[in-house]
C-alpha cells in the first residue's frame, strides 16, 4: 500500500522526479563504470602473464625487471650471459625457458628477440596460449612475428618488409637499413603488451648489430649458421614442480658465474599494483563524490516539495497516520528513485560495455567483460541504499515536523 | 442533554457517552508573550446524537476538533471518547484510535490529490487496518447512498468537482464505520442547492449508521437540519495568559 502511494506521489511530480532520477543514473553509472574498469584493469593487468614461475634477469629492482621483461616498459640495466640461459634450461626442475632480448625498436614498438619456445610456452589470461591470426612463426633470422596492435597501427600484412632500428625511440639515428625483415606472421590480439611487440629470433638481434660488411654478407646469404648469442636480457622459466620455485630462486640469486636475479611474477605484480592503488582510490573518491552530489539533489527535490505537501500530510494525519509513517513514505519515495536509478545504471553500463566491447578491444586492447555483477556491485548497492536513506532523512525530518504540527483546519 | 451518573469505562455502549469533556485547557504559543488559552468547562454528547456546534471564528472550534480527533493532546483536564480517556493514550495510541473510530471531513482538501478515489479510500482502510473484504461491500452501499457513479473510483481526485470531492470525503469518513464524525464547514465551498443535498445525505447516513456527529460551522443557515444546536461559547471561553499556569 505504502509503496503504491509513494509511486503515485512520484508520478504526480514526474518532471522533477525524472530529472533527479537522471542525475542519479548518471552518477551511479559513473560509479559502476569506475568500479568495473578498476576491477577489470586489475584483472587485465594480472592476465598479462600466466604460467611463468620465475623471471630471471640482471640484478636490479624486482619491479624494474618485471616492467621491462613483461610490460616492455623502461630499459634493462644489464644483460645476462647466454650461458646462464643454457645452464638454467638444462636444470632438471625447469620445464621450459624462454629467452628475452630487448633493446631495439621498430617505429616506437619494442622489438623482442626470443625463440620459438615463446610461441609454445608463453601464456596469458587464464592459461591462454598465443595464437597466430595470420602466417606462421619465424624460421630464419630475417623473419618477424608482429603483435596485433603493431600490425594494425602500422598497416602491415604478412610478407611485408620492415626495418628494425637500434635503440627504442620511434626515430633512431642508427637505422639498421641493411637488415630488412619479412613479416612471417601476425599474432591474434591478447590485450597484453604482446600486442605491441615485434618478435624476432635471437639470431636476428645479433645480426642487426653486426658490422655492415658482415651483415651484408648475411643478408645475401641468410642460411649461414650464426654463432649462438653471447647475452640476452632476461628469461622466463616454467618449472616442473611449483614447490621448487623458492629453492630455484635462491639458487639463481646465489649463482656465482653470472650476476642473476630471479623474481616471482605474482609477487612483483602485486607490488606494481600497489603503486596504482592511489590512482584507483582517487577515481573511487571522485565517483562517490558525484553520487553524493546527486543524493543531495534528491534530498533538495523532496525538501522543495514539502511546503506544497503540507495539506497532504494533514490528510494523512487525520486518517490516523503516525508521523513515523509519513517519514517512511518520504524515505520510500527516495528509495524508489535511487533503486530504480541503480537498476537502470546497471542496465546502461552493461549495454554500453556490450556495444563498445569490440571497439575497445580493437582500439585500445582493453578486454572488459560486460558482466558488471560482482561482490563489489553488491557492496555498492548497499552503500547507495544506505546513503539514500540517510539523505532522505533531511526532507523526512521536515515532514516529521510538519506532521507533528499539523492541525485539522486553518493555518 | 441528559446526564447519566456513574459513567465508567463500562463496555456497555449505551451507558457510555460519546464525548465527555471536563475542564480541558489548551494553551497556544506557550513560550510567547501573546499566548492564548482556551478553557472548555464541561460538555457531553450522547451516542448517536448529531450536534450543530456554532460560533465565531477564533472561538475555539478548530481547537476543539483537534482535541477531539486526538491530534492535539489536552494539557489539562479530561477528554473521554466512548469511555476512552484520551490523555491516557500515547501519541501513536491516539493516532490508532483516530484511524479506527473517528471520521473527519473538513472544508476542502480532504483527499490526497495524486491518488485515485479508490486509492484514497483504500488508504483509510489500510490505516484503520480493517479488512478489504468488508471494503468492497460497504463501498458499493456508500456509493449508492452518496449518488456517486462507480466510474468515479478510478478517476484521480484532482479531476473531481468540489462537490464530488466532498461526497468522496464523506464516503471515506464512513468506510471504517466510525463511531464519531467530526465535520468542519464541509459546505463552504458548495453552492446553495448542492449544500442542501449534501446536508440531507450526511444526516441520513448518520442516522442510518447511528453515528455520533459534531458538525462545526458558523453558517447559521444550516441550523434547521439539526435538532441539537450548541453555541461553543456555552462551554468554552478564552482566558488571558496570566491565569493559566
Amino acid at each position: 500500500m505504502l509503496t503504491s502511494i509513494a509511486w503515485s506521489s512520484l508520478v504526480s511530480r514526474r518532471k522533477t522526479v525524472f530529472l533527479t532520477f537522471l542525475s542519479l543514473v548518471v552518477s551511479i553509472s559513473v560509479l559502476i563504470s569506475v568500479e568495473h574498469i578498476r576491477l577489470q584493469a586489475k584483472e587485465s593487468f594480472n592476465r598479462t602473464i600466466s604460467g611463468v614461475d620465475l623471471i630471471v634477469g640482471a640484478p636490479s629492482g624486482e619491479l624494474n625487471l618485471l616492467l621491462y621483461s613483461v610490460f616492455r616498459m623502461g630499459s634493462p640495466t644489464n644483460n645476462i650471459d647466454y650461458n646462464s640461459f643454457t645452464m638454467l634450461k638444462a636444470n632438471k626442475s625447469v620445464a621450459w625457458a624462454i629467452p628475452v632480448s630487448l633493446g631495439d625498436s621498430h617505429r616506437g614498438f619494442r622489438v623482442m628477440g626470443t625463440n620459438t619456445d615463446y610461441f609454445k610456452y608463453f601464456k596469458y589470461g587464464s592459461d591462454k596460449p598465443l595464437t597466430m591470426a595470420a602466417g606462421k612463426e619465424f624460421a630464419s633470422p630475417f623473419e618477424t612475428v608482429l603483435g596485433a596492435d603493431v600490425a594494425k597501427e602500422l598497416g602491415y600484412k604478412q610478407g611485408d618488409k620492415i626495418v628494425i632500428a637500434h635503440g627504442i625511440g620511434s626515430t633512431s639515428f642508427v637505422n639498421h637499413d641493411q637488415a630488412p625483415f619479412t613479416v612471417s606472421g601476425i599474432l591474434a590480439a591478447t590485450g597484453t603488451p604482446v600486442d605491441k611487440t615485434v618478435h624476432v629470433s635471437l639470431a636476428a638481434i645479433d645480426a642487426i648489430h653486426l658490422p655492415p660488411s658482415q651483415l651484408k654478407k648475411l643478408v645475401d646469404n641468410p642460411d649461414t649458421q650464426l654463432a649462438s648469442p653471447k647475452s640476452i636480457t632476461a628469461m622466463m622459466l616454467g618449472l616442473n614442480n611449483k614447490f621448487a620455485t623458492f629453492t630455484l630462486q635462491r639458487q639463481i640469486n646465489n649463482y656465482k658465474k653470472d650476476r642473476l636475479m630471479a623474481v616471482l611474477p605474482g609477487v612483483a605484480m602485486a607490488q606494481l599494483w600497489q603503486l596504482m592503488a592511489n590512482v584507483e582510490n582517487l577515481l573511487q573518491v571522485i565517483g562517490y563524490l558525484v553520487l553524493l552530489a546527486s543524493l543531495f539533489g534528491l534530498a533538495t527535490m523532496l525538501l522543495a516539495t514539502m511546503n506544497e505537501r503540507q495539506r497532504e500530510i494533514a490528510v494523512f494525519r487525520i486518517l490516523g497516520a503516525s508521523p513515523k509513517l509519513i517519514v517512511s513514505l518520504i524515505i520510500l519515495e527516495a528509495l524508489i528513485i535511487s533503486l530504480l536509478a541503480l537498476v537502470f545504471s546497471i542496465g546502461f553500463v552493461t549495454l554500453l560495455l556490450t556495444l563498445l566491447d569490440s571497439w575497445l578491444t580493437a582500439e585500445y586492447g582493453l578486454f572488459l567483460s560486460n558482466n558488471v555483477f560482482s561482490m563489489d556491485l553488491l557492496k555498492l548497492s548497499a552503500v547507495i541504499t544506505a546513503a539514500t536513506v540517510i539523505t532522505a532523512l533531511i526532507p523526512g525530518l521536515e515532514a516529521y515536523k510538519n506532521a507533528i504540527h499539523t492541525q485539522l483546519s486553518g493555518r | 442533554m441528559t446526564l447519566k451518573e456513574n459513567i465508567s469505562n463500562d463496555k456497555i455502549i449505551n451507558q457510555v457517552a460519546a464525548i465527555e469533556l471536563q475542564n480541558v485547557v489548551h494553551t497556544y504559543g506557550k513560550q510567547q508573550a501573546n499566548s492564548k488559552s482556551l478553557h472548555f468547562s464541561q460538555w457531553k454528547v450522547e451516542i448517536g446524537q448529531q450536534v450543530f456546534l456554532y460560533g465565531d471564528s477564533g472561538s475555539g472550534k478548530s481547537t476543539l476538533l483537534n482535541l477531539l480527533s486526538g491530534i492535539l493532546a489536552p494539557q489539562l483536564g479530561s477528554i473521554k471518547l466512548f469511555g476512552t480517556e484520551m490523555s491516557d493514550l500515547s501519541n501513536s495510541g491516539r493516532d490508532r484510535f483516530r484511524a479506527e473510530n473517528i471520521g473527519v471531513v473538513f472544508q476542502q482538501f480532504n483527499l490526497i490529490p495524486y491518488l485515485s478515489v479508490a486509492k484514497n479510500i483504500e488508504l483509510a482502510v489500510y490505516l484503520a487496518k480493517s479488512s478489504k473484504q468488508q471494503l468492497v461491500e460497504s463501498l458499493q452501499q456508500l456509493m449508492a447512498a452518496l449518488k456517486l457513479p462507480s466510474s468515479i473510483l478510478h478517476t484521480p481526485v484532482s479531476s473531481l468537482s468540489v462537490g464530488q470531492q466532498q461526497r468522496v470525503a464523506i464516503m471515506r469518513a464512513f468506510i471504517n464505520a466510525p463511531k464519531l464524525l467530526l465535520i468542519d464547514e464541509p459546505t463552504s465551498a458548495l453552492d446553495n442547492s448542492a449544500k442542501h443535498g449534501f446536508m440531507t445525505l450526511l444526516l441520513e447516513m448518520c442516522q442510518a449508521h447511528n453515528t455520533t456527529m459534531i458538525f462545526v460551522s458558523h453558517d447559521t443557515g444550516l441550523e434547521p437540519f439539526f435538532s441539537l444546536r450548541t453555541p461553543i461559547t456555552s462551554f468554552c471561553n478564552g482566558i488571558s495568559d496570566e491565569v493559566v499556569g
